[in-house]
């Protein structure tokens, strides 16, 4: 199979607006995670990871200087801004050009603006506004991109699903690049239904720990580049060397209960690399610490003879990205790869699942050549992907 | 109007990927390999024709009804198809389910967002909040079937018989499927359209699967004809 390289990347969460400030404070273990008590987002205080707003509309302000004849600030949503300040971050390390008829631009998000439903912002925006594909419309405007965008939105997996598909269009030959940005909010739409299903731990989430209560929601927006050609520049190259989907048949909201069908996505994504388990060092789960998705996914690393290979979830620094998470948590693990670091899973103590499962536990680095990234999600819906340092 | 296809659809001679098996809902009418299977004059409830055709078609199965409007109508569209061309030869692993739409859930969105407006009574409700994805269906579509393969949700404002169709080919290009339901289902307000096709390596007969319909070749070009075919 032929490899698509990964060129540059971006990372926009609680915890900063570059992957490098990300670097910096997964080195430090901050944890974005905070109980947040805003009236406007939910009636009760909640654990939330959420992007630091004024610092959002001072980059998107430094953003809009740099191009010319854009609409004011104001005309931009919340959402709009995080994408556009992460594929012009993104875009600027790569010599990659949103004009050129060869490049593609791929979306992928759950909810989209979907906090444009509340009473209070009906007003300020169309309801235009409130389907993906304006949104997209929005963003490729935005950066002049010649080709209409792919949108994805698959639940959970939907940025693993957006980075397959972006890889497969490039691997075919359809393109020679991609621009694959994903991004969601915290919004009281979203709270309010994970509280509903009592899925929110009342404290900071805690993957693959024995007293996980739950998941942790986040905001997050995360974009990756991606080419036919490698980095010239570049001394070592990561490349997408599978990815796979694959679904449980089994319930709309409930995982698995073999974790057989996310390991049946993880063995198809080594055997388009040409891997065996045993070339795996290091695996980046959804880990989204709710009791059943957890004892799932160990499971199907078992199955995928994968359990001994070092494991963490970033869940616990920036919480559940949803729409974003397969593209935010892709641009961490990825930066692990390239700096041959491994950093603790946030909130780990005690192994809470039954299969056996190598948890990172504290920062380490290690010589690491190739990650498998995991993602599950409502809809009985399973992604892995596989990144390999060439 | 008559049930028969168009003669401008193209036929599939060679071994190509065909569709196989395809059904087309919209608002009152519904047509299955070219036969209109149903049709009422007057809609008053969009939900009331899902559910008088899903009894029409005997289809039993009681989660149907515990769907939304979204699922019910992939569901439906989905059944359809595999009524007349089964799939249970294939591994649970080997065919993909690829659906596309505009509105993703919105529909179902706004019902959920009735429930939090007002914070005197607040009311998510679980049953509701997992039909905000539009991803669902194919799970419904999954759990019916046992299929077990490749998944995807795309959207667009209108149906992109391209990308649809370059999807599901680079499945089958990369051996990740055998067999594909792909196409359209969207839901907003009182309108429905749904398109799902059964996409098979199968080459066809001469006469065709049960000497009526003959698959037809997987191309832009005739799903975009299927879409417009209502």
């Amino acid at each position: 199979m032929k490899p698509v390289y990964i060129l540059t990347d971006n990372l926009i969460t609680s915890l900063g607006f570059t992957t490098s400030e990300h670097t910096f404070a997964l080195e430090r273990g901050v944890i974005g995670v905070k109980s947040t008590n805003d009236p406007e987002l939910y009636p009760t205080p909640v654990q939330l990871s959420k992007v630091n707003t004024e610092q959002l509309e001072l980059k998107f302000a430094e953003v809009l200087q740099q191009v010319k004849n854009r609409a004011p600030a104001a005309s931009f949503t919340r959402l709009e801004k995080m994408f556009i300040v992460s594929v012009h971050e993104a875009l600027k390390g790569s010599n990659v050009a949103p004009s050129n008829p060869r490049t593609l631009l791929v979306i992928s998000t759950t909810k989209g603006n979907i906090n444009l439903l509340e009473d209070r912002n009906k007003a300020l925006f169309s309801h235009k506004r409130l389907y993906l594909w304006e949104l997209g419309k929005v963003i490729r405007n935005f950066f002049e991109f010649e080709n209409q965008p792919v949108i994805i939105s698959n639940a959970c997996i939907s940025g693993i699903v957006a980075l397959m598909t972006a890889s497969r269009l490039v691997q075919s030959g359809a393109y020679d690049h991609a621009v694959v940005t994903g991004g969601d909010i915290a919004t009281e739409f979203v709270i309010s239904g994970f509280q509903s299903f009592q899925a929110l731990s009342p404290n900071p989430c805690k993957p693959f720990d024995l007293n996980r209560t739950g998941l942790s929601l986040g905001e997050g927006c995360g974009t990756i580049v991606i080419s036919k050609y490698p980095d010239p520049a570049a001394t070592s190259q990561v490349i997408i060397a599978g990815a796979s989907t694959s679904n449980d048949a089994n319930h709309i909201s409930g995982p698995s209960r073999t974790g057989e069908e996310l390991s049946g996505a993880i063995q198809d994504a080594l055997k388009q690399g040409g891997l065996n388990a045993g070339d795996i060092s290091y695996i980046s789960a959804h880990g989204t610490a709710t009791s059943f998705n957890d004892e799932m996914e160990s499971k199907a690393f078992e199955l995928s003879g994968l359990a001994h290979v070092p494991v963490n979830s970033f869940k616990g620094y920036w919480g559940h990205t949803l729409g974003a998470a397969g593209i935010v948590e892709s641009v961490a693990a990825i930066s692990s790869l390239r700096n041959n670091i491994l950093y603790y899973s946030a909130g780990f103590e005690t192994l809470g699942v039954t299969a056996p499962l190598n948890v990172i536990s504290e920062n380490r680095p290690a010589n690491l050549s190739a990650c498998i990234k995991t993602a599950s999600g409502f809809g009985g819906c399973n992604a892995a992907i596989l990144y390999q340092k060439q | 109007m008559a049930g028969a296809m168009p003669p401008s659809f193209i036929r599939n001679n060679k071994m190509e990927r065909s569709i196989t098996s395809y059904s087309l809902l919209h608002d009152n009418k519904v047509i299955v390999n070219g036969r209109i299977i149903f049709y009422q004059e007057n809609i008053i409830k969009f939900a009331d024709f899902l559910k008088t055709v899903f009894k029409q078609e005997q289809l039993a199965y009681p989660k149907f009804y515990k769907m939304d409007t979204l699922s019910k109508l992939g569901f439906l569209a989905a059944e359809l198809v595999l009524k007349e061309k089964s799939i249970e030869g294939y591994r649970p692993e080997a065919v993909g389910v690829v659906l596309s739409n505009s509105s993703s859930s919105l529909d179902t969105d706004v019902a959920h967002n009735e429930t939090i407006r007002d914070r005197a009574s607040y009311f998510p409700s679980p049953s509701v909040f997992v039909y905000t994805l539009p991803n669902i269906v194919i799970g419904e579509v999954c759990i019916k079937n046992k299929i077990k393969g490749e998944n995807a949700f795309l959207i667009s404002e209108t149906f992109n018989g391209r990308l649809l169709c370059e999807y599901v080919n680079e499945l089958f290009n990369n051996e990740r499927v055998e067999a594909c339901l792909c196409g359209w289902v969207e839901v907003m307000g009182n309108s429905c359209q749904a398109m799902v096709a059964l996409v098979e390596k199968l080459a066809p007969g001469p006469d065709g699967i049960n000497g009526s319909f003959k698959p037809l070749l997987f191309n832009e070009q005739n799903l975009n004809l299927l879409m417009k075919h209502n």
